[in-house]
C-alpha cells in the first residue's frame, strides 16, 4: 500500500493524468446515462420497424418509422412543418404568458395576504375543476374559432399549475427563517425579496414546468377543435385524408418539443436552484 | 470593572396563557449585565431561561416588567441585539459570505472589509462561496455568529448554539466563542443546559430554578483565561453550580412538583 517514493518522483504527472481522467470519467457518465435512457426507445423502433418490413402488421393502420421519418422529410422540405410548428408555438407562448402571468400574480396575492386567500381561493378553486372541453364551447360561442378562443383554452391550462405552486410555495417558507429576519429588522419589502422569494423559488419552478406542459397539453385541444394552421390543424388534414404517417408525425412532435421545453425548464432549475440540498437518487 | 451597566432588567415576569390555564415562566427577574461582560444562564428544563433570551431580543414582548439596553426600553428585535438560535438558520440558497452579508450587499467596499475580516475571525477562510448544505454544523454555527457580528450588535444572545454539536465541534466551538470576544469585547448572553460550558465562558453564572422561572443565584466565576477544564480551581465552581441545582431538587421534592 506503500510507494512514497513513486508518488514523491512525479507529482505533477499524477496530477495532471487525474485531471484528465476526471473530465472523461464525467463525460463518459453522462454518454452512458444516455445510453441507458435510449436502449428502450430505441429497441421498440427497431421491432417496429422490422414488424413492417416483415409484413406482421398493416403498415396503412401503423406506418414504420422509416414511413414516418420520410413524411417528416417532405412535409420539412416543402416548408409547411416550419410553418405549423411556428404557429402552434406561438399560440403556446402567448397562452402561456397569459396565463402564466396571471397564476403567478394572483398565487403571490394570495400566497402574502391571508384576505386574498379568503377572497379569491375558494373562487379559483371551482374554476379549475371545469375541464377544459366542458368550457370550450362557451369560449367558441362567445370569440367565435378564431385565436382567442384558442388562446383562452391555453391560458386556462396555464394558470393553475403556477398560482397553486406560488402560493405553496410561500405558505410552505420555513418560519425559523423568519424570526432570522425579524432579528436583522428586515423590512416587509426585503423580507419578500430577500427570504420569500428565493425559498419559494423550487417549487414555483414546479409550477412552471407543470404550467408550460399544460399549455402545450392545451394547444391540442385548442387546434382540434377547429384551426387554420398549427399542427393540431396538420393532424385534422391527415386523418380526413387518412394519412396516418403525418399523424404520427403530428404526435411525436407534440412529444417531442413539449420535452424539449420541459428540458429548458429543468436547465434554468439547475442554474437556479444549485443551493439545494436534496435526495438525487 | 468601572464598565458601564448594559442591560437593567426590572421585576421581570412573563406568563403564558393557554386552554388549560395560564403558566407563569418568569417570576420578578431582576438583573443587571455590564457592557463587556460574558453571562451563562443556566438551569434545568423549564426554568425559563430561552423565554428570558427571547424578551431580551425583543422577539417576546408580551411581559411585565422593564428591560432596558443602553438605557432604552427594548420594544422589538433589532441589530443591536445579535441573536443566535440553536440552529444556525441559514439562508441555504445564499453562500456563507452573502450569509454573513444578508441584506447588505458585498459590493460595497466596506462591507467587503468587515465580511472578509468576520471570515478570518470564525475561522471559515476558504468557504466564502460554499453553500450551507456542504458546512458542517459547528462551521454553519459560525456563520451565524459572524453574521450577527456584522451587525456590531451591542450584546450577542445565545440561545444553546452548540447544544446539537459533538463534544469535540464543541469544545473547540467555545474557544472561537471566546476568542472572538476576548478581541471584539461584545457583551454576551448565552443560554445553555450544560455545566461544563457555564463555566468555561462566564464571567458570571445566572442559576435559575423552575416552576416559576425565577434567579436561584448568581456565582462569579474569576477564574483567568483560557481556563482548564481539568483544573481544581474549575472543578470546585463546577460543584459550586451543582449544589445549586442540588438544592432546586430538594425544594421541587418539598413542593411535590417533582421532576
Amino acid at each position: 500500500m506503500s510507494k512514497p517514493l513513486e508518488l514523491l518522483g512525479q507529482p505533477d504527472r499524477k496530477a495532471q493524468n487525474e485531471k484528465r481522467w476526471a473530465i472523461s470519467a464525467k463525460w463518459r457518465a453522462r454518454l452512458s446515462s444516455f445510453a441507458i435512457g435510449a436502449i428502450l426507445p430505441v429497441s421498440l423502433l427497431a421491432i417496429w420497424q422490422l414488424a413492417g418490413d416483415l409484413g406482421l402488421i398493416d403498415t396503412f393502420f401503423l406506418p414504420t418509422p422509416s414511413m414516418i421519418f420520410a413524411a417528416f422529410g417532405d412535409l420539412f422540405a416543402s416548408g409547411d412543418l416550419t410553418y405549423h410548428l411556428g404557429v402552434s408555438l406561438g399560440r403556446a407562448a402567448v397562452g402561456f404568458a397569459i396565463g402564466g402571468s396571471i397564476g403567478l400574480l394572483l398565487g403571490l396575492v394570495v400566497g402574502f395576504s391571508r384576505y386574498g386567500e379568503y377572497v379569491l381561493d375558494p373562487s379559483v378553486q371551482l374554476f379549475r375543476m371545469v375541464p377544459h372541453l366542458a368550457i370550450a364551447p362557451l369560449i367558441i360561442l362567445w370569440f367565435g374559432f378564431g385565436e382567442v378562443s384558442k388562446i383562452l383554452i391555453i391560458a386556462k391550462g396555464a394558470f393553475f399549475p403556477l398560482y397553486i405552486n406560488t402560493f405553496l410555495g410561500i405558505r410552505n417558507v420555513d418560519n425559523k427563517l423568519f424570526d432570522v429576519a425579524r432579528v436583522m429588522s428586515f423590512s416587509r419589502w426585503k423580507q419578500i425579496f430577500l427570504l420569500v422569494i428565493p425559498a419559494s423559488l423550487p417549487q414555483m419552478f414546479l409550477g412552471l414546468r407543470l404550467s408550460l406542459a399544460l399549455s402545450w397539453l392545451g394547444l391540442v385541444v385548442a387546434e382540434l377543435i377547429g384551426s387554420q394552421a398549427g399542427i393540431g390543424f396538420l393532424m385534422t388534414i391527415a386523418k380526413q385524408n387518412s394519412i396516418m404517417e403525418i399523424i404520427f408525425v403530428g404526435v411525436i412532435l407534440f412529444a417531442v418539443v413539449g420535452k424539449l421545453i420541459d428540458s429548458f425548464v429543468r436547465l434554468l432549475e439547475r442554474r437556479f436552484l444549485q443551493w439545494q440540498d436534496s435526495y438525487k437518487g | 470593572m468601572s464598565a458601564t451597566n448594559l442591560l437593567h432588567i426590572q421585576h421581570l415576569s412573563k406568563i403564558f396563557h393557554s386552554a388549560k390555564g395560564d403558566v407563569k415562566a418568569l417570576h420578578n427577574i431582576q438583573l443587571d449585565i455590564r457592557e463587556g461582560e460574558f453571562v451563562t444562564v443556566i438551569g434545568p428544563s423549564g426554568c425559563g431561561k430561552s423565554t428570558l433570551l427571547k424578551i431580551i431580543a425583543g422577539l417576546d414582548v408580551d411581559y411585565n416588567g422593564t428591560v432596558s439596553l443602553g438605557g432604552r426600553t427594548v420594544e422589538g428585535p433589532g441589530i443591536d441585539k445579535g441573536f443566535i438560535f440553536q440552529e444556525p438558520r441559514l439562508f441555504p440558497w445564499l453562500t456563507v459570505e452573502r450569509n454573513i452579508a444578508a441584506d447588505l450587499s458585498l459590493r460595497k467596499p466596506e462591507v467587503r472589509k468587515k465580511v472578509d475580516e468576520l471570515i478570518e475571525l470564525v475561522r471559515l477562510k476558504g468557504f466564502e462561496k460554499s453553500y450551507p448544505r456542504e458546512l458542517s454544523g459547528g462551521m454553519a454555527q459560525r456563520v451565524a455568529i459572524a453574521r450577527a457580528l456584522l451587525r456590531n450588535p451591542k450584546v450577542l444572545l445565545l440561545d444553546e448554539p452548540f447544544g446539537a454539536l459533538d463534544a469535540f465541534t464543541r469544545a473547540h466551538m467555545q474557544e472561537v466563542l471566546l476568542d472572538i470576544w476576548e478581541r471584539n469585547r461584545t457583551t454576551m448572553i448565552f443560554v445553555t443546559h450544560d455545566i461544563d460550558e457555564a463555566v468555561f465562558l462566564a464571567n458570571r453564572i445566572i442559576v435559575l430554578k423552575p416552576r416559576p422561572g425565577a434567579i436561584q443565584n448568581v456565582i462569579r466565576v474569576d477564574l483567568t483565561f483560557p481556563r482548564k477544564k481539568s483544573s481544581t480551581a474549575f472543578q470546585q465552581l463546577r460543584y459550586k453550580v451543582l449544589g445549586e441545582f442540588d438544592k432546586i431538587e430538594e425544594l421541587e421534592l418539598v413542593g411535590g412538583a417533582g421532576i
